[in-house]
């Protein structure tokens, strides 16, 4: 990739709310919209991309129409648009698709915008059985399989096959509400331990209350811009070095479920930006549920297959000391959740590197990955992941 | 640990030997006669070699617990027939089948315990849902 044009996100904003009562789901898209071109210091004239996915509180079966209903809603003009839809993950994929059309000379300016009501809509996130909204999901629904289900499916299949243990998995936990303490906006501020998450309610043996995310209202957006719009912006900028995405599944009855589509994903972002593991100062990881996060840090290649309890043990997570800190945010652990985190998991990411994080958890991060799973890992679902550099790289 | 009867699910041409087939006691998967590859759910082409040389065939209706959960908070189930077990069943014809296992003490459930196939019919009685339980 040392040929290609490089190219940018400028701006980047989260919505400040975790409880929209008052507001519609593209009200909150508009507001984030609105940030994330303040803080790249341009307007919506400039705007000629846009990428979203998903208005949750009116998912009917017609997600593809979703650009359409919030162009229309914004009153964008422009001359590229995606709507692919991983679930949480898809706004990563929109950051990798807006790289790839601006290389093209599609468009020069790519607003990606996210926004979500669950808490606000009551909805019973991760204890509720998902919708059908295909074929395949009835599969699962007639068994009263919830996300939270699949996920605790996933660790107990990790802790048979590799050991791992609930204090291990409240680590991540830990580490995350570590953080949080410093987010003034952070759902939960408490900070919290390994006693605090093992003695946590169970509500999916073995997972308790607090291996679980946070369910809030909220949204973000990036400003995706070309090398020559950056030339003209008076804004520190982080360089998109490497996307990769995978879909996982079934696989006809062959799911493993201590595999993640990660595994490919990351190999594919880091090939593409020309570095590995041993590079990433910083890791923001999509973080549904403890185990996610775990298996995550396995499949992108931060320690052995199986590994990944141990590694997280001993506080490598926590900012700013630990090897690898995460999600120095809070992540959706604790800090905001709505009902998509991969936003919130890039925008973080871009914080840190452009040295904007909460002065008690900023790292020296010249390097950066922020990584999607959206979907569920005990079903189907869709990985990505974007390996980010700074300024000063 | 029941839910009976079970919601119907959703039934298409290409699904519906295996919904019906618990009314007869069978376990009903296909098999791909060009590559060999036995695969759960239901489809019409061979999920690996995407050809339509496929044969449903009798399962044993065994197989051991691949992984599971012992759910104790599922919206919209009721109430008295939590908890919940939820369950990847490997039937020993190799595939890996989500489903619940029923009539047991969670407690005795473990990853690797033997387990076998009942059925618990729709609540329009037209079809039945594949549960499992440890024998």
């Amino acid at each position: 990739m040392d040929t290609a044009e490089p190219v940018y996100i400028a701006g980047a904003y989260e919505h400040p709310t975790r409880n929209a009562p008052d507001k519609s789901t593209e009200q909150l898209h508009a507001e984030v919209a609105r940030g994330a071109l303040q803080d790249a210091g341009l307007s919506k004239a400039d705007v000629d991309g846009y990428l979203t996915a998903g208005v949750p509180e009116h998912e009917d079966g017609l997600p593809s129409l979703t650009p359409l209903i919030m162009a229309d809603y914004l009153g964008l003009d422009v001359a590229f648009a995606d709507s692919t839809d991983f679930g949480g993950s898809a706004y990563m994929s929109h950051v990798g698709h807006a790289v790839s059309a601006i290389r093209d000379g599609k468009c020069d300016v790519a607003l990606v915008t996210l926004a979500g009501r669950p808490r606000s809509a009551q909805q019973a996130t991760g204890t509720g059985v998902r919708a059908l909204t295909a074929v395949q999901d009835t599969y699962e629904r007639l068994y009263g399989a919830t996300t939270l289900a699949h996920y605790a499916m996933a660790a107990r299949r990790h802790m048979a096959e590799f050991g791992t243990t609930s204090e291990q998995l409240a680590e991540v936990r830990v580490a995350a509400a570590h953080h949080a303490q410093y987010n003034e906006h952070a759902r939960f501020r408490d900070p919290v331990s390994i006693e605090d998450v093992v003695g946590s309610r169970m509500v999916a043996d073995p997972l308790h209350l607090m291996d679980c995310c946070v369910i809030t209202d909220g949204g973000g957006a990036l400003v995706v811009v070309s090398d020559a719009v950056r030339d003209e912006l008076d804004r520190e900028c982080v360089e998109v070095l490497g996307h990769g995405e995978a879909i996982a599944h079934h696989d006809a009855g062959r799911i493993d479920l201590t595999r993640t589509g990660a595994v490919d994903s990351g190999r594919r972002a880091f090939a593409e930006a020309g570095l590995g593991p041993d590079d990433v100062d910083y890791a923001s990881i999509y973080d549904s549920f403890t185990i996610t996060v775990v298996e995550t840090l396995e499949d992108l290649g931060f320690c052995e297959k199986g590994e990944g309890g141990t590694f997280v043990e001993g506080g490598t997570l926590q900012a700013p000391d630990g090897d690898l800190p995460f999600n120095t945010d809070g992540g959706g652990l604790c800090s905001n959740h709505p009902n998509r985190g991969g936003m919130t998991k890039i925008i973080e990411c871009v914080r840190q590197l452009r040295g904007e994080a909460n002065p008690e958890v900023q790292v020296d991060a010249d390097v950066g990955v922020a990584h999607g799973t959206g979907g569920s890992i005990a079903t189907r679902h869709g990985s990505v992941t974007l390996v980010l550099g700074g300024e000063d790289r | 640990m029941t839910w009976e009867p079970r919601p119907s699910p959703v039934v298409t041409p290409e699904n519906e030997p295996y919904w019906t087939g618990g009314l007869d006691g069978e376990l009903r998967i296909q098999r791909c006669r060009d590559c060999d590859l036995v695969y759960v759910y239901p489809r019409a082409h061979c999920p690996d070699c995407l050809g339509d040389g496929v044969e449903w065939f009798v399962a044993s209706g065994r197989g051991t617990v691949y992984s599971y959960t012992v759910a104790h908070q599922v919206a919209g189930w009721p109430e008295a027939e939590l908890p919940l077990v939820n369950a990847y069943v490997e039937l020993d014809e190799g595939p890996r089948l989500m489903t619940n296992l029923v009539d047991c003490d969670p407690a005795d459930v473990a990853v690797g315990v033997s387990v076998e196939v009942r059925f618990e019919p729709s609540e329009d009685g037209a079809f039945a849902v594949p549960v499992f339980t440890p024998v």
